[in-house]
């Protein structure tokens, strides 16, 4: 299994449900390295954003205040099955990583 | 003086331990089982292998939200990388555990009758180690609890099958583990027994405890509250600093003493590890 993005896109009775679990530290800024006591510098997901068939349904602004590993779930209506997903994340680092998923 | 003395105190004792008396293991499995199916009705013997999850909807369906992403999946892959990775003797631990494959969890722990002790899980995957020139792993967490975790999940569904052998060093853990049990202890002057049993479905301010029947089932375990994986001992010291105990430390006798109680008690239940919990 790899690590980066965890997803699941699901349809029922109209409204498409997407699970996702994002592998990131989320570094806040604020927390210092136990041995050395030098601060560990912010590492967090800045913008998150879910495409279905190439047009974009969902963008995140997040911030340090989400923790670890983010675990993000929405709704679309109208979504069916068989249209592509694609959810990607940017960090204040400027490194990013994306997923592409057929809805099922 | 001394004669009354010792009368009075073995009506005391004849009166005041009717479990000790003529229980074996057996009786006190029934009895055990039998408390907990009557305690939470409608629920299998099966189910309780998921704890607070069986007995509780709404921290059910958040369980099935986390088991959607599995927190204990890199730990198997990595447990699975590391089971199969060859010492640098050229051996690998397939050669201790041959069988491991086709699922193992199930028997353990069993009382081996050479050297008169309980052999754990972990305790032979370390003894497997040592006997291969290796160094021995921490026993709460890390890459014991990840190779820990591949062979839980390669045991899936196996039933929990611990045996007593009739043999009374056998007995002396089994009933070294029960006694750890039903003891009162620490500050706080609680058993295992008085939440696990005793109150068991209950709330402990925000957590419900879980029935003790079914507890060794689905280890080692990811729990939210380490962020990580850790073994039933781990689980363990963590118990007895929680009632302001002294713990005891991970794989002595007394902690396998009472993973053989404990897990002897859930017989039956088919191994779901590794498990995810609160």
């Amino acid at each position: 299994m790899a690590k980066g993005i965890k997803v699941r896109a699901k349809v029922q009775d109209g409204v498409a449900t997407i699970k996702s679990l994002m592998s990131h530290p989320m570094e806040t800024g604020g927390r210092k390295d136990k041995k050395t006591g030098e601060p560990i510098p912010a590492h967090f997901i800045q913008e998150v954003t879910a495409e279905i068939n190439g047009k974009n349904v969902l963008t995140g602004y997040w911030s340090g205040g989400v923790s670890k590993n983010p675990y993000l779930s929405f709704k679309v209506k109208g979504a069916k099955a068989g249209d592509k997903l694609k959810l990607a994340w940017v960090d204040n680092k400027g490194e990013s990583d994306s997923i592409e998923e057929t809805i099922s | 003086m001394r004669k009354s003395l010792m009368i009075a105190l073995s009506l005391l004792a004849a009166g005041a331990a009717p479990m000790a008396a003529q229980a074996s293991p057996e009786s006190d499995l029934k009895q055990f089982q039998e408390y907990f199916m009557k305690r939470f009705p409608g629920v299998s013997l099966a189910e309780f292998g998921n704890g607070v999850y069986a007995i509780d909807k709404a921290s059910r369906e958040q369980w099935k939200a986390i088991e959607e992403f599995p927190p204990y999946e890199t730990a198997i892959d990595e447990g699975d990388s590391l089971f199969h990775k060859p010492f640098a003797n050229g051996k690998s631990y397939s050669d201790c555990f041959p069988n491991a494959e086709k699922g193992i969890r199930q028997n353990y722990p069993y009382f081996d009758t050479k050297t008169g002790q309980v052999k754990t899980l972990e305790g032979e995957i370390n003894e497997c180690r040592v006997k291969n020139g290796e160094e021995p792993l921490k026993w709460e967490k890390g890459k014991i609890a990840s190779i820990s975790a591949y062979l839980a999940y390669k045991s899936r569904g196996k039933k929990l099958n611990v045996k007593i052998p009739n043999d009374p060093r056998a007995m002396a853990a089994y009933e070294r583990g029960k006694h750890h049990f039903y003891a009162k202890r620490g500050q706080l002057n609680l058993s295992c027994a008085n939440c696990h049993q005793d109150s068991s479905g209950m709330h402990i301010r925000a957590d419900i405890l879980s029935p003790a029947l079914g507890h060794p089932s689905h280890f080692p375990v990811y729990r939210s509250k380490w962020g990580d994986m850790g073994t039933l001992h781990r689980r363990y010291v963590g118990c007895n600093k929680q009632v302001r105990a002294k713990p005891f430390k991970p794989q002595s006798d007394e902690y396998k003493a009472l993973e053989y109680f404990e897990t002897y008690m859930s017989n039956g239940i088919p191994v779901n590890g590794p498990g995810a919990r609160k």
